[in-house]
């Protein structure tokens, strides 16, 4: 499904991803876990097509097509969702104005017709109640004034709507009570097919316990230096990351 | 090398002055009315056009800006529209026809000019804003417009609609004054609608006194084509726990100057000002205001959001006064604006002319750029870039359009918006 292959990327001259190889096949959850500043947010980046990174050599690849060309809209009509460590504050635009958009888009650029309204509405009202995002949080400009636990249903609310081919989760489970991790998990766990694939990534072993990984690889300063199965993120849970790390340095 | 000798007067304001005195024989008006036009005259003689060492004009310099003056149209007016609507063209105003709702009396202003009573002419020139070279041009050569009288207690439901529009096919100016008279909780809405074809220089006011409890709400807009030059001037005083809430929508027009003096001069009196404008090309928009808090527990708001295209440019000046004895006035200003091109311009320029010790009176301005982040956000959504940026703009405009309470009106404005947005689209 993505295939990334000795990716280098660096901003402004520094570069952050220095050699990544990963592979993660259709239906399976890879976990990455890395120390704060390994470059996980950087990869989730760079995968998603943000503007500023030069890419220095290596590819990725959605199902065969390299994607590095295309731009950001287009990767993400192409199947690829980020739900992000941080997200924007949009004001002015309400969140149901901007998921209309987005689905819309996508479907434009796939060719397909728009969505009616009320099927539209449909879905939003499903898959919201499933959630636990509130009504009135969609006629709320997007993500303004949401806690933090708020802006990362909303996340999971637009993947779920937005049905990518592969999700990207960046530390979803920061700023998440265990109630609010566990519907989160929930969200999650009902999109996995054997034809979509999720990049989880996490600083910590709680999130695994709901999401369980089919492989677990560990990022530190840009490269994956260790991959195993779901029992390595435990590993990592007991002795953190010291091994990892100083094994790439030395 | 020589120096040029700055010209005590320019041809535009040597053939404005003139145009007085050709004019001034005829235009409609009693003694009284004369004697009025006769010193606001002098005062646009001494001053001249504004020009740029004029602070109130420092950035649009209307010597600079109008090189030449067309000559004062003498219009006709159209045939008359039903229901509320007032059409002023090249100046001329006609009256609607039919039934008027209960309450409301309108006039043609060159009727009053000649007819109105020592009141009437008192009202119809203010002291407020009556030092600005162009107000004082506007009252010496205005030959008709409008006189609303609203009635003590009478709710207006729908708005009055007055629609400037020209005719005249020749390069022209025009010069009308609306006046409006609100008694006692009266309330009604006004809306101005300016359009042009051709060459045109206008120079409108709009006078407007809202009684005690009384509530005004006015919408300013631009639409379709509009004068080359327009200076608008707004001179509104509130009376006590009156309301004044004033929206202005731009989104076309060379050059347009609006400024606003207000004047909460009863305790309790509320008064908001705010704004949406849309510039490209080399337009240029500059809304001055003046807030004058002359007695305790005021409140006043301003937000003007500017979003700047191109090598336009957008101004800001908001002046808020408050006197000595206006304790407890509560005042906040905004302005924000959002440039879209690296040759837009804004100029922001907020002032505090604070007297009294217990007020709570804050400003603050913002320019920037559309956020790269917010628009990656967007974008990873698979909303493609030119999309994402309108999206945005139309948000950021949409948080001061939502204080537009008729809802007709907001998203008739709104759609002007997106409208504005897809012409930015295409080229
Ligand atoms: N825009 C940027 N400019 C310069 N350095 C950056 C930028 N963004 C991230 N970095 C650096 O890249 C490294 C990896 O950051 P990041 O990908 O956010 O790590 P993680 O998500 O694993 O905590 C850090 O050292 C960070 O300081
Ligand atoms: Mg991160």
């Amino acid at each position: 499904m993505l295939k990334i292959s000795d990716l280098r990327a660096q901003i402004d001259d520094k570069e952050i991803l220095k050699g990544l190889t990963l592979e993660v096949k259709p239906g399976e959850v890879a976990a990455i876990m890395g120390p704060n500043g390994s470059g996980k947010s950087t990869l989730s980046y760079v995968v998603a097509g943000r503007d500023g990174y030069d890419v220095t050599s290596g590819s990725i690849m959605l199902n065969g097509e390299n994607i590095l060309e295309m731009d950001a809209h287009e990767r993400a009509a192409k199947g690829i969702f980020l739900a992000f460590q941080y997200p924007l504050e949009i004001p002015g635009v309400t969140t149901m104005t901007f998921l209309k958009a987005a689905m819309n888009a996508q479907r434009k650029q796939r060719g397909e017709a728009e969505l009616p309204t009320a099927e539209f509405m449909k879905k939003v009202r499903a898959a919201a109640d499933k959630l636990g995002v509130k009504q009135e949080m969609l006629r709320r400009p997007l993500n303004v004034g949401f806690s933090g636990g708020e802006k990362k249903r909303l996340e999971v609310l637009q993947m779920v709507l937005l049905e990518p081919k592969i999700a990207i989760l960046d530390e979803t489970d920061s700023g998440l009570d265990i109630d609010a991790l566990r519907i989160v998990a929930e969200g999650v766990n009902a999109l996995r097919s054997p034809d979509r694939a999720f990049l989880v990534i996490t600083h910590y072993q709680r999130l695994l316990d709901y999401i369980v990984p089919d492989s677990v690889h560990v990022l530190s300063k840009g490269r994956i230096v260790t991959s195993g199965g779901k029992e390595l993120a435990h590993e990592l849970e007991k002795n953190g990351y010291r091994d990892y790390v100083s094994e790439e340095a030395a | 090398m020589t120096t040029q000798p700055v010209p005590l007067r320019t041809p535009a304001e040597t053939a404005l002055a003139d145009a007085y005195v050709k004019a001034s024989a005829a235009l409609p008006g009693s003694d009284a009315v004369r004697g009025e036009r006769a010193r606001a005259y002098d005062r646009f003689h001494e001053k001249g056009l504004p020009h740029r060492r004029i602070e109130a004009w420092h950035y649009t310099d209307l010597r600079a800006l109008m090189r030449e003056a067309y000559p004062v149209a003498v219009g006709t007016p159209l045939a008359p529209a039903s229901g509320l609507r007032i059409l002023i063209s090249d100046g001329a105003a006609s009256m609607p026809t039919g039934a008027l709702p209960k309450g409301i009396k309108v006039s043609t202003l060159r009727d009053c000019l000649t007819n109105g009573t020592e009141a009437f002419i008192k009202s119809l020139f203010p002291d407020q804003g009556s030092d600005d070279a162009m107000v004082a041009f506007n009252a010496a050569m205005m030959r008709d417009g409008v006189v609303i009288d609203i009635a003590e207690g009478a709710e207006i439901a729908s708005p009055i609609e007055i629609i400037f529009t020209s005719q005249d096919q020749a390069p022209h100016g025009d010069v009308s004054r609306v006046l409006l008279r609100m008694g006692a909780r009266a309330k009604a809405t006004v809306h101005e609608v300016h359009s042009a074809k051709g060459k045109v220089q206008r120079h409108s006011a709009l006078v407007a006194h809202v009684g005690e409890e009384a509530e005004l709400s006015h919408v300013f807009e631009t639409r379709d084509a509009q004068p080359e030059v327009h200076v608008s001037s707004l001179i509104v005083d509130v009376a006590a726990r009156g309301s004044f809430q004033s929206f202005a929508f731009v989104c076309a027009g060379d050059v347009l100057r609006r400024q606003l003096f207000v004047r909460g001069s009863g305790e309790y009196a509320k008064i908001a000002m705010r704004g949406v404008s849309l510039l490209k090309g080399k337009q240029h928009a500059d809304t001055t205001l003046v807030v004058d808090h002359a007695v305790p527990n005021g409140e006043s708001r301003e937000l003007f959001k500017h979003i700047v295209d191109d090598e336009a440019s957008g101004v800001f000046q908001g002046k808020v006064i408050v006197r000595q004895h206006a304790q407890k006035t509560d005042g906040g200003m905004k302005s924000q604006a959002l440039l879209l091109s690296g040759d837009a311009a804004m100029y922001n320029k907020p002032e505090l002319e604070i007297f009294a010790d217990d007020v709570v009176c804050g400003h603050g301005a913002t320019v920037g750029q559309l956020d790269e982040n917010q628009l990656f956000y967007l974008m990873a959504r698979g909303i493609p870039r030119v999309e994402a940026e309108a999206l945005m703009i139309e948000g950021f405009a949409r948080e001061a359009l939502e204080f537009i309470v008729q809802d007709e009106i907001r998203e008739h404005l709104e759609a002007s918006v997106a409208h504005w947005l897809a012409g930015r689209a295409k080229s």
